[in-house]
């Protein structure tokens, strides 16, 4: 079964051995040795954030400060939208976005968090792309900002219902912040830059910290009872039942932002026969997908049985059909609803809510139903 | 007696019928199950063949037939508990029962100190 994991070379994030004195089982993670889970196990750690709060350590991940060299934030703003198809002069001071890179044939290069700091943006990419992020931004941007990686902080985010009480007995500032506000909070001493987001579903934080303030500030929020630290296989499970996408997998250069059912990061100002109109890499085929639809389409899917479909199994129309209409991109187990869950791209005929499909499982066609996104309700504090 | 194999199956033989199981090390490795798939009751194995699947939270993995032989009971239980394989991989978590073939097969297989020798090993 499992065999022996090479853990030559693996990067080591702030809060190593603190994994290690809880107890994790460290994994390999876009050259990162990263916690899979600690004792508890994965379905404990997904219900405990569903029900209270989970700690994550998200410090494999890219933070880059993207500052103009004008020392006009607009300006950078103006540069970083040659590259997305995100608001972003739009943007106001503690504000933060969801967005995407694309590239010339429309597909995604990455998705992103950017936040307004008021003299810079600040970027936070997926862990395997960054040194692609980075050379993408310097190539395109250098004329008008300078590309700086946050090398020296931590990421961690602070996930569930109970996330709101236990940061707030740091700091009660962070309870003023809405879902996707941005703020500099002084917390344990260190000066963080937190925003109230995450990937999970659930209301709750991400906190940039000083790496020197990491371990600090993680011990004294797992002091509060209702804060368990939660690890990857439970971070990859809630974030497939809040229907979010996971780079490499659900996105990938292959993939178009109207394919992936993302059309809401592609605003109206930014749209054809706007002012604005444009202007990003893969413009011309995203905005005219936008006006006709994309030949496939990401939706979530249900299995009928208990069995889980998971990433590359083949989709058909037809218990006996020679041709997918699809693939599945994420699948496994939803702790929250007892049962299985994946999304895949489905051709654009059979992508309505409640359609029949048949994926793939070694060697049998087991039925699935095409669901409607989230699978769990979010729950973020708008 | 349990005897193991290298792929971390178990097996109990009480005359000419084996009870094969995954060990503790594996489920620990595998984490949470959410589905077993067994074989039916009737289907022939040789020794080393694809005979289950059982997925936790993050995979699938194949359980292998540790000896040839042929399905003479299967364990109904675990499709509503998949956990009984991570609470108790030796005993209620049990996956088939084999009838079988050639009882020599199972001289190859490894012993108690055999198999937590090549787990040690693996770390």
């Amino acid at each position: 079964m499992s065999g022996p994991q090479v853990t030559t070379e693996l990067r080591r994030t702030p809060l190593h051995d603190l994994h290690l004195r809880l107890g994790a089982r460290m994994v390999p993670f876009a050259g990162y040795a990263m916690p899979l889970q600690y004792a508890g196990g994965i379905i404990k750690e997904h219900l405990h954030v569903r029900a209270a709060a989970g700690l994550f350590d998200v410090s494999h991940m890219g933070q880059i400060a993207l500052r103009p060299r004008s020392g006009g934030v607009a300006d950078a703003a103006r540069a970083l939208e040659t590259l997305v198809p995100g608001d972003m002069v739009g943007l106001r001071p503690g504000r933060q976005r969801y967005t995407l890179f694309t590239d010339e044939a429309g597909g995604v290069l990455d998705d992103l968090m950017v936040s307004h700091q008021g003299d810079h943006l600040m970027l936070i990419v997926n862990a395997a792309r960054k040194a692609f992020d980075e050379a993408h931004l310097r190539t395109r941007l250098s004329d008008a900002c300078t590309v700086a990686p946050l090398a020296d902080r931590a990421l961690i985010a602070l996930q569930g219902p109970a996330a709101e009480a236990a940061l707030a007995r740091l700091s009660p500032d962070v309870q003023a912040l809405r879902f996707m506000d941005a703020r500099p909070v002084t917390l344990a001493g260190a000066a963080c830059l937190v925003t109230r987001s995450g990937y999970t579903g659930e209301d709750g934080y991400e906190i940039s910290v000083p790496a020197s303030a990491a371990v600090a500030l993680a011990g004294a929020l797992l002091r509060d009872p209702a804060v368990a630290p939660v690890g990857l296989g439970a971070r990859d499970s809630l974030r497939l039942e809040a229907g979010l996408c996971l780079y490499g997998a659900d996105l990938d250069e292959t993939t178009t932002p109207v394919a992936a059912a993302l059309e809401w990061t592609v605003p109206p100002v930014r749209r054809a026969g706007r002012p604005r109109a444009g202007g990003f890499l893969g413009a011309d085929p995203i905005l005219v997908e936008l006006l006709r639809g994309a030949p496939r389409r990401r939706v979530g899917l249900r299995p009928e049985g208990r069995a889980p479909v998971r990433a590359d199994a083949a989709v058909f129309d037809s218990e006996t059909a020679a041709t997918p209409i699809g693939a599945v991109t994420s699948g496994g187990f939803g702790p929250s609803l007892d049962a299985p869950i994946a999304m895949g791209y489905v051709g654009r005929s059979a992508a309505a809510t409640g359609t029949r499909l048949f994926a793939e499982v070694r060697g049998k066609r087991l039925p699935v139903t095409v669901a409607d996104l989230p699978f769990v309700p979010t729950r973020y504090k708008r | 007696m349990l005897k193991y194999t290298k792929d971390h199956e178990w097996l109990r033989v009480e005359g000419d019928v084996a009870t094969v199981g995954i060990t503790p090390h594996a489920q620990e490795k595998l984490g949470d199950m959410v589905f077993v798939e067994l074989p039916r009751v009737g289907a022939r194995f040789d020794q080393g063949a694809v005979a289950a699947t059982v997925e936790s939270v993050k995979a699938a993995s194949d359980v292998y037939a540790p000896v040839g032989g042929e399905v003479i009971a299967v364990n109904d239980k675990l499709s509503a508990e998949p956990g009984l394989v991570n609470a108790e991989p030796t005993a209620n978590g049990w996956l088939f029962k084999l009838k079988v073939k050639d009882a020599g097969e199972a001289v190859t297989l490894l012993d108690e100190s055999a198999y937590q020798a090549l787990i040690d090993a693996q770390g």
